[in-house]
C-alpha cells in the first residue's frame, strides 16, 4: 500500500500512531513492510492457504463472533444432501464436468430452496431454473454445456425459490457452519506453514493479533492492492477474506471491511459506470443475445424477488430512458432492443485471441498500453499487428502506438513494418488537471475535480473525444438517411445511434462537453425534469431517467454533490459533506450490521447506527443502509417481495436472504467455498489436495501462449523459480504516465529484477549486472538488484526462490527496459477473467538476452527441454502424481 | 542587538535572523524530518524539483537499494536515502518495526529498511554564507539560508565550507545551488513544496521552537515503545553548527544515513586562526624591527 498508494497510506500511518497494529502479508519486503508491525513473507500464490488457516483457527478455537454470525450470516442454512466437498473429491466440488471445465452448481444449493446470487455468475441460477421448469432437472450435461457459453456477470438477482431449511443451533451436519468447519479443518498451522513457507510462530502471531482486535469492542480492516485478485483463484482470495471478516463480525461496522485499493484513479468509477464488457451502469447485467430476448425476460431472469435487486426493472427502465429519452416508450420496451448483446466472452484476452486469429478488426486503446502492460505482451502485439485500424489515446507515444516500427518482433524479424496493415491513429489525451470530472475512490466516494489549465495543442479529454465522435457519426448517419433512401436493414441498424440522447451543452473554444451535465444525467430526473435525490424514486413506468441507479442523487437538488469539500474538522468524524458516496451518500455499506439484532450498538466504542425506539427510525453517524423506519423486530410475511422481504435484523439487503454469505450456493464459477490450489504455473505440488490448479480456470492454448509444466509434472524443473510482478511508487502501470517524465524516470531509471543473495550465488548473478529471464512465452533481460528483502522459502523441504519484477518498462520514453509482462501467461480466473500476474514460473541466468532471432530460439530451446506441447498446463483435473 | 564574534561564528545563537540584521522578523522557520514515518515515496524529491524547476539529475541505476539520486547536490535538494539493514534479531523488543521471524535470514538476523529524506540543514552558523564573497548566499528573515542564482559567480568557496556536503556547483551552469526552504513560498504564507507533498508528515515545517518540542515528544514516545535507538540529529543549539534549522529524527547512528556524526561549522576556528596569524605577524614585525634596531646599535 505504501508502494502503490502512498497518499492513502497516510491514514494507515495515522492509525498506527493511534495504536493500530499494522500487519503486512506479502512475498516481498516492500516499503509497506518497512513501516508495518508484522511482515509475513509468504510464498506468492498461497493466500487462500494462509487465510484458510486463520478461518480454521477462528472456528476451531471458538473465536468467532457468535451473535453476529448467527443472526447476520448464512451459517444456519442447510446445504443439499448431494453436495460433495473438496474433502470428498480430493480438491473438487461436486458438479464439475471435466469436458467443459465448468461446474454445475445445482448441488451447492440450500436444502429446500434455491437462491440466486447478488453478484457474479448470476446466469447459473437462471439457467438452472429454466431447465428445471422445462422438466430437465437431471440434464446436467446440457446445463453445463449452456453454462459454458454464458458470460454475463455483474450483480443482480437474489431470488429465492422455496424456503431454505435452517438449523439455528448450528449443529446440523449439513448446515453451512458445519460444512465450513469441516472444509477448513485441514488448514492447520503446520500445513499453512508448509504451504506458505512461513513459520507456525508467524502464523500464530497474526492469528492472535487479528482475533484480539475483533469483536464487540474492536474491528479489523483488510486492505488489498488489486494484485490480490491477480490469480486464477482471484475471486476466491477475496471470498476467503470475506468469510474471515464475517466470522469475526468485521463487515458493516466502523473500522472493518475489506477495502480494495484500486489500481488507478477511478477504477471503482469505471466498474460503476463500466468499461467492462459484461455489465451496464450500476452493475446491471449486459443482456445476452440468445437468452434475454425481451425486457421482461431480461428482468425476470436477473432481478431478485426479494431484496433491493427486486427493483431492477425500475433501474433498467430508467437507464434506457436516460439513453433514448422520449423515443423509449412502454410500447417499444423502452428501446431494450437497442442494447448491444453478448454472444460469448468479450473479455480483454478473448479479444486479443480474436485479433491474432483475425476476427477483430478495430481497437481503441484509451490510457492502456498492452504492448507493455498486459499479460503476454508479445501475444498482444501480434494482435495489434493484425488489426485494420487502431486508435491510441494517450499522453505519450507509447509502445502500443509504435510496435509496427520498433517493436521486439520487428527486431526478431517475425514481423516487418511493410507487412503490418494496422492503421494507427494516435490522439493525444488531456490529463485530469486539464478537464472537469469525477473520481470514484474505493470507498465508493465521488470527488469532483475542476480543470486547472487548458489542455495544450491537440490534447483533448475523453469526454470531448467520445462526444464529438458520436456527434460526427450521428451526423454522417443522418446525412446518409437524408441523401439516399436507406434499406430497412440500414435504417434499423442506425436507429439506436440516431435515437440516442446526445445533446450535452459544450463550453469554450474547443467545445468541451459540460461534465456536470453528464453527472446530472447519471444522477437522473423525474418526469418534470427535476433532479432525483434517491434511487428509491426510480419508476418502472418510464417517468424517471437515471444513467446509473447507484449514482442517483449525486446531483440532488441540482447541486453537484460530489464537489462538496467541507473540511473534516468542520463536521462529524464520518464527514458526510465531503464528496458524495454511492448509494445515497452512505459511507459504510450494510451498516445495519453495526448494531445488534435488537438495534442497539454492539458496543459504545463502535456505535455507528442504532434503532431509536422513540423516533421509530434508524439514527447514528451515517445514512442507514437499510429502510430507515423498518424496526429490528420486523418479520416479513411469506409473500413479501423486494426490500419488504428483508427482515428487520437482516443487514445484507442486496442479498435475497439478507445475510452475509459464508458459503456461496450460487454465483461462483469455481466452487461455493475457497480451496487452495497452486498457481497455474508452480514449482511445487499442491500439498492440500490431489487437484493441482483451479480446475475451472480458463486456458488459452496457442503457439504464442504456451504454459510451463507445473508441480510434479516432468519439465517443471526447467522453470524452477517463482516470479512476481508489481509496481513501484516511482512509476505508473505500463509507464505511459511516468516514463516520459524526467523527475520520475531518474528515480527508477531502468528495469531491474530483485533476487535474494542465495539465488544470486546459486545462479552467478552479479549485483548491478544483467540477468536474462525465460518463461515459455518470452525471454527478457533486466539489471540485477541483489537484496535480502527477497527471501527464499522452504516448501515441502524444497527451497523455492522468488524473483521480483516491476513491470513498468518498454522501449519508448526516457526510462527504458524490457517489459516483465512478456513473461506472463494468459490463463484466467473463471469468474472475472483476470490474469495471474503474481505467481508464475521462469528461469534466470546471468548476462544479457540474445538479440534478433536468437531471442526466440532461446525461448524455444527452453520449451523443448521442458517438453512443452499445446496440452501442457491445460489439464483441468489432476490427481496426485501428475495429470490424470 | 550586538553579538560577539564567537556568537556570530560558532557559539550558541538564539536568533540568527537578528544576527543577520533583521530588527523585526518572523519566528525562525525550519524542517523537522521524522524518518520513523518516512515511506520512501520520494514525493518530496519530485515536489521540490517541480516547484524549483530543477533539471533532471541523470538516469543511472545505482544499485543502492531504491536510491537512484545518490545524495544531495546542485540538482537534488531533497534526497531520500534507502538503507537496507540486516541486524541481529531483537525479538523480545517490538520496535514498531517489522521483525522477520527467526530463520528468515541467515544467522537469525532481522531486516529493516530505513528511509530518510535529507535536505540542507539551514545551519545556525552557516559556513557557506560566511565564506560567500558576493553576498549571493544570505540569511533570510525566517532564519533560513538561501543562495541567489542571479548573484552567484560560481567561485565555489561555499562547496568545501559546508560540513554536510550539501551545496554544490551544477555542471554546465557553474553556479552553486541548494535548498532555499522554498523562500518564495514562505513569503506567501505557504509551506515548502516537500512538506506540502509529504503524505505521512515525515517532513514537518513550522516555527523551529515548536518543531523542537514536537520532536522531543516523538523521540520520547519511540523510546517508550522500545525503539531505544531513536535519536534527534541537528536539534541541539550547542552542537558544532549551532543547531540546524532542518533537523531529523533518526533510528540509527547518523553515519548509517550518510550524515556526519559531529559536524562543525568550518569557520569556527577563523578567530583563532586570525589570532594566531596576528600573533605570527606581530612576531615577524617584532623580529624585523628588532633586526633593524639591532643594526643601528
Amino acid at each position: 500500500m505504501a508502494e502503490c498508494h502512498p497518499v492513502g497510506f497516510q491514514w494507515v500511518m495515522e492509525a498506527k500512531a493511534r495504536g493500530a497494529t499494522i500487519i503486512h502479508v506479502d512475498p516481498r519486503f516492500t516499503r509497506t513492510s518497512a513501516l508495518a508491525d508484522i511482515h509475513v513473507p509468504l510464498r506468492a500464490g498461497t493466500d487462500i492457504a494462509f487465510l484458510g488457516g486463520l478461518i480454521n483457527h477462528v472456528l476451531s478455537r471458538d473465536l468467532w463472533f457468535r451473535e453476529y454470525v448467527m443472526a447476520y450470516t448464512n451459517a444456519p442454512m442447510i446445504v443439499r444432501e448431494d453436495f460433495r466437498d473438496t474433502e470428498d473429491l480430493d480438491g473438487l466440488f461436486s458438479g464439475f464436468a471435466e469436458q467443459t471445465r465448468h461446474y454445475d452448481p445445482s448441488t451447492w444449493q440450500y436444502e429446500g430452496a434455491d437462491v440466486a446470487a447478488a453478484a457474479g455468475q448470476r446466469d447459473q441460477w437462471a439457467l438452472m431454473h429454466r431447465d428445471e421448469e422445462a422438466g430437465e432437472r437431471s440434464a446436467a450435461g446440457r446445463r453445463t454445456e449452456k453454462a459454458s457459453s454464458m458470460e454475463t456477470a455483474g450483480a443482480a438477482g437474489g431470488r429465492f425459490h422455496g424456503h431454505p431449511e435452517r438449523d439455528e443451533t448450528l449443529q446440523h451436519p449439513r448446515c453451512v457452519f458445519q460444512v465450513l468447519r469441516r472444509h477448513f479443518a485441514r488448514y492447520t498451522p503446520q500445513l499453512v506453514a508448509d504451504v506458505c513457507g512461513i513459520t507456525e510462530r508467524e502464523f500464530e502471531r497474526v492469528a492472535d493479533a487479528l482475533t484480539a482486535n475483533s469483536g464487540r469492542e474492536r474491528t479489523t480492516a483488510f486492505a488489498y492492492g488489486v494484485g490480490w485478485t491477480h490469480h486464477t483463484v482471484g475471486v476466491q482470495y477475496i471470498r476467503t477474506a470475506a468469510i474471515l471478516q464475517l466470522l469475526l463480525g468485521n463487515i458493516g461496522r466502523p473500522g472493518g471491511g475489506i477495502l480494495a485499493l484500486r489500481g488507478h484513479a477511478s477504477i471503482q468509477g469505471s466498474t460503476d459506470i463500466p468499461t467492462l464488457f459484461n455489465i451496464l451502469p450500476g452493475y446491471l447485467p449486459m443482456p445476452h443475445a440468445h437468452e434475454h430476448l425481451d425486457l421482461d425476460g431480461y428482468v425476470s431472469a436477473d432481478a431478485g424477488s426479494k431484496g433491493y435487486w427486486g427493483n431492477m426493472d425500475a433501474y433498467a427502465v430508467s437507464l434506457l430512458k436516460a439513453w433514448w429519452g422520449d423515443v423509449a416508450t412502454a410500447d417499444n420496451e423502452y428501446c431494450f432492443g437497442y442494447l448491444p448483446r453478448l454472444t460469448s466472452s468479450h473479455s480483454n484476452y478473448d479479444t486479443v485471441v480474436k485479433q491474432v486469429e483475425g476476427s477483430c478488426e478495430g481497437y481503441f486503446l484509451v490510457g492502456e498500453n498492452p504492448a507493455v502492460g498486459t499479460s503476454n505482451s508479445r501475444m498482444n502485439r501480434f494482435g495489434l499487428a493484425n488489426l485494420t485500424w487502431l486508435v491510441v489515446r494517450d499522453f505519450n507515444m507509447i509502445e502500443s502506438a509504435t510496435f509496427w516500427k520498433d517493436g521486439p518482433e520487428i527486431d526478431s524479424g517475425e514481423l516487418t513494418t511493410e507487412d503490418i496493415a494496422t492503421e494507427v491513429f494516435f490522439l493525444p489525451a488531456a490529463a485530469h488537471v486539464e478537464k472537469d470530472g469525477s473520481f470514484t475512490n474505493t470507498q465508493r466516494m465521488l470527488q469532483w475535480h475542476h480543470k486547472a489549465v487548458e489542455p495544450r495543442g491537440d490534447q483533448r479529454s475523453e469526454l470531448w473525444f467520445y462526444y464529438h465522435l458520436g456527434r460526427i457519426i450521428r451526423e454522417k448517419l443522418a446525412g446518409a438517411v437524408s441523401r439516399e433512401t436507406p434499406t430497412p436493414e440500414q435504417a434499423e441498424r442506425d436507429r439506436p445511434i440516431l435515437d440516442l440522447t446526445w445533446d450535452y451543452p459544450t463550453i469554450g473554444e474547443f467545445a468541451e462537453p459540460d461534465a456536470e451535465a453528464v453527472l446530472a444525467e447519471i444522477s437522473g430526473w423525474d418526469g418534470e425534469g427535476r433532479p432525483l435525490s434517491s434511487y428509491t424514486q426510480l419508476r418502472t413506468d418510464g417517468s424517471t431517467r437515471c444513467g446509473c441507479w447507484i449514482y442517483c442523487g449525486s446531483y440532488a437538488e441540482g447541486v453537484n454533490q460530489t464537489a462538496r469539500r467541507k473540511p473534516g474538522r468542520e463536521q462529524s468524524w464520518v464527514a458526510p459533506e465531503w464528496g458524495w458516496a454511492w448509494p445515497l451518500n452512505r459511507r459504510i455499506l450494510y451498516n445495519r450490521a453495526s448494531a445488534d439484532p435488537d438495534g442497539a450498538p454492539w458496543s459504545e466504542r463502535k456505535a455507528y447506527l442504532w434503532w431509536d425506539a422513540e423516533q421509530r427510525k434508524w439514527v447514528g453517524h451515517d445514512v442507514p443502509d437499510f429502510q430507515a423506519t423498518k424496526p429490528p423486530d420486523y418479520r416479513p410475511p411469506t409473500d413479501a417481495e423486494r426490500e419488504d422481504a428483508i427482515g428487520g435484523s437482516e443487514p445484507f439487503i442486496m442479498q435475497a436472504d439478507g445475510r452475509g454469505w459464508l458459503y456461496v450456493p450460487t454465483g461462483l464459477a469455481d466452487g461455493p467455498m475457497p480451496a487452495h490450489y497452486e498457481p497455474a504455473e508452480s514449482p511445487v505440488a499442491n500439498l492440500l489436495y490431489g487437484q493441482q490448479a483451479n480446475p475451472a480456470r480458463r486456458v488459452f492454448p496457442h503457439r504464442l501462449n504456451r504454459y510451463a509444466p507445473s508441480g510434479e509434472t516432468p519439465g517443471s524443473e526447467v522453470y524452477p523459480h517463482v516470479f512476481t510482478t508489481y509496481r513501484l511508487t516511482e512509476h505508473h502501470t505500463a509507464g505511459g504516465m511516468s516514463r516520459w517524465l524526467p523527475y520520475l524516470s531518474e528515480l527508477q531509471p531502468e528495469f531491474f529484477c530483485e533476487v535474494s543473495p542465495a539465488l544470486a550465488a546459486e545462479r552467478g548473478l552479479e549485483h548491478g549486472g544483467w540477468a536474462t529471464l525465460v518463461s515459455p512465452r518470452a525471454a527478457i533481460e533486466a539489471r540485477v538488484l541483489v537484496t535480502e528483502r527477497m527471501r527464499p522459502v522452504t516448501v515441502g523441504g524444497h527451497t523455492i526462490h522468488q524473483i521480483g519484477l516491476p513491470y513498468h518498462w518498454g522501449d519508448n520514453g526516457l526510462s527504458t527496459g524490457d517489459s516483465a509482462n512478456e513473461l506472463l501467461p494468459i490463463v484466467l480466473d473463471p469468474n472475472v477473467h483476470i490474469q495471474p500476474t503474481k505467481a508464475d514460473t521462469c528461469d534466470i541466468r546471468p548476462g544479457r538476452r540474445p538479440r534478433g532471432r536468437a531471442r526466440l530460439a532461446l525461448v524455444q530451446e527452453y520449451q523443448r527441454r521442458a517438453g512443452i506441447t499445446a496440452e501442457t498446463g491445460t489439464e483441468a483435473v489432476t490427481r496426485r502424481g501428475g495429470p490424470s | 542587538m550586538s553579538f560577539t564574534l564567537d556568537e556570530r561564528l560558532s557559539a550558541p545563537l538564539m536568533d540568527p535572523a537578528a544576527e543577520a540584521g533583521y530588527a523585526e522578523h518572523p519566528p525562525r522557520m525550519g524542517f523537522f524530518t521524522d524518518t520513523s514515518v518516512c515511506i520512501g515515496c520520494k514525493a518530496c524529491e519530485v515536489a521540490c524539483k517541480e516547484w524549483n524547476a530543477i533539471p533532471e539529475g541523470g538516469l543511472d541505476l545505482t544499485g543502492m537499494s531504491y536510491d537512484n539520486s545518490v545524495g544531495l547536490g546542485a540538482s537534488t535538494w531533497r534526497h531520500v536515502a534507502f538503507v537496507e539493514q540486516a541486524t541481529p534479531n531483537r525479538d523480545a523488543v517490538d520496535l514498531g518495526m517489522p521483525s522477520v521471524p527467526q530463520g528468515a535470514l541467515q544467522d537469525d538476523r532481522e531486516l529493516r529498511w530505513l528511509m530518510a529524506s535529507d535536505v540542507c540543514k539551514h545551519c545556525t552558523h552557516a559556513a557557506c554564507l560566511d565564506v560567500c564573497p558576493t553576498g549571493s548566499l544570505f540569511r533570510t528573515e525566517f532564519g533560513t539560508v538561501v543562495v541567489q542564482e542571479d548573484i552567484c559567480n560560481g567561485c565555489g568557496y561555499c562547496v568545501p565550507a559546508c560540513p554536510y556536503g550539501v551545496i554544490d556547483l551544477r555542471p554546465g551552469d557553474g553556479r552553486a545551488w541548494k535548498c532555499t526552504l522554498c523562500y518564495d513560498r514562505l513569503g506567501a504564507g505557504l509551506e515548502p513544496a516537500c512538506a506540502k507533498a509529504c503524505p505521512t508528515d515525515s517532513i514537518q515545517y513550522g516555527p523551529l521552537d515548536e518543531l523542537r518540542d514536537r520532536a522531543a515528544e516523538r523521540v520520547d514516545a519511540l523510546h517508550e515503545a522500545g525503539a531505544e535507538q531513536a535519536r534527534l540529529y541537528g536539534h541541539d543549539p550547542a552542537d558544532g553548527v549551532g543547531g540546524d534549522g532542518a533537523f531529523f529524527l533518526l533510528l540509527d547512528e547518523p553515519e548509517v544515513y550518510g550524515l556526519p556524526p559531529d559536524p562543525v561549522v568550518t569557520t569556527r576556528d577563523l578567530p583563532a586562526m586570525w589570532r594566531r596569524a596576528a600573533v605570527a605577524a606581530a612576531g615577524t614585525v617584532a623580529a624585523v624591527a628588532a633586526a633593524f634596531l639591532g643594526c643601528r646599535r
